[in-house]
């Protein structure tokens, strides 16, 4: 690839964009995005070979919503299901993401069950749980970590997860 | 989801976040993120390329066991288009006089149909 020379930066900003775009629409309020100057980390505790990796996606479980209710009026809750019932695709055309110029038929692209049961397959990994894990995209800040955040936690407990892979949409 | 994954890592449990979206995830700040600058809706790969999925996942792995401090970021080696049309960059979300109409309406009909909802007694608290 040529090496170039821009005004911008080359990546995407959503912050941005998403001023722009919902104050066109109306919205004299720009959304407050998170924002946190400290950051928690965590250290693996024991190698990666004996870990049990869970995965956290925003997409949906349920496939019979209703796609004619109004963003926003859903009952979305945080939830676990079986990785082996998610293999057939899960819902998210009501999620935000680039609908003209790509799709989410291909699991894999957004929630790699099957490249994560290979690693574990070969080794690279312990196990991927046999549970996933959903969080509803939320305009709240606090639903989001009054609510889901410990429900997740909890799913993570039951399950007894050694490291999170996480893969907003 | 980048709150979610410092509400984990606050518990001791060890995450990395694969995305797109890289000025969301840096500025909520998370521990671990695989950057993947693609249009939002496949930060774990192409569809269909199982060797590039492969390769995302796996880095997402190893920033799990090699990352010694938050606000890791490693970004994929891949690009959306082999010819560097970054036209999908300007298209999303696009507000310009070509569009600019049709927002106004949107939002007016939005507002209008959560206000229905409301009144009905449909919406979320």
């Amino acid at each position: 690839m040529a090496d170039d020379r821009r005004t911008h930066r080359s990546h995407v900003s959503y912050i941005d964009k998403s001023r722009g775009y919902y104050g066109a629409q109306g919205y004299p309020q720009a959304y407050q995005w998170a924002y946190h100057h400290e950051v928690p980390f965590a250290a693996l505790e024991k190698p990666l070979a004996k870990c049990r990796i869970g995965l956290i996606t925003t997409s949906f479980f349920e496939r019979n919503i209703n796609e004619t209710s109004v963003a926003g009026t859903g009952t979305k809750e945080p939830y676990a299901a079986l990785c082996s019932d998610a293999l057939g695709g899960l819902y998210n055309k009501d999620l935000f993401w680039d609908k003209d110029n790509t799709h989410t038929d291909d699991l894999d692209t957004y929630l790699p069950i099957n490249r994560l049961r290979e690693f574990a397959a070969q080794g690279r990994i312990g196990s991927l749980a046999d549970r996933f894990y959903g969080v509803p995209t939320d305009y709240s800040h606090r639903r989001t970590t009054r609510r889901d955040a410990p429900q997740i936690l909890e799913f993570a407990q039951q399950d007894e997860l050694d490291a999170v892979v996480l893969v907003p949409l | 989801m980048s709150l979610v994954a410092r509400h984990l890592e606050e518990a001791g449990l060890p995450t990395v976040v694969v995305g797109s979206a890289r000025d969301i995830v840096e500025e909520c700040g998370v521990s671990r993120f695989v950057f993947t600058d693609f249009p939002l809706g496949n930060p774990t790969g192409k569809p269909g390329d199982v060797e590039m999925q492969t390769t995302i996942t796996g880095m997402a792995l190893d920033l799990l066991e090699r990352a010694w401090q938050p606000r890791t970021t490693a970004q994929t080696p891949f690009v959306w288009d082999a010819d560097c049309n970054d036209d999908w960059r300007q298209h999303f979300m696009k507000v310009d006089d070509s569009n600019r109409t049709a927002l106004a309406a949107a939002g007016d009909e939005r507002r209008a149909a959560q206000a229905t909802a409301k009144a009905e007694g449909t919406g979320r608290g």
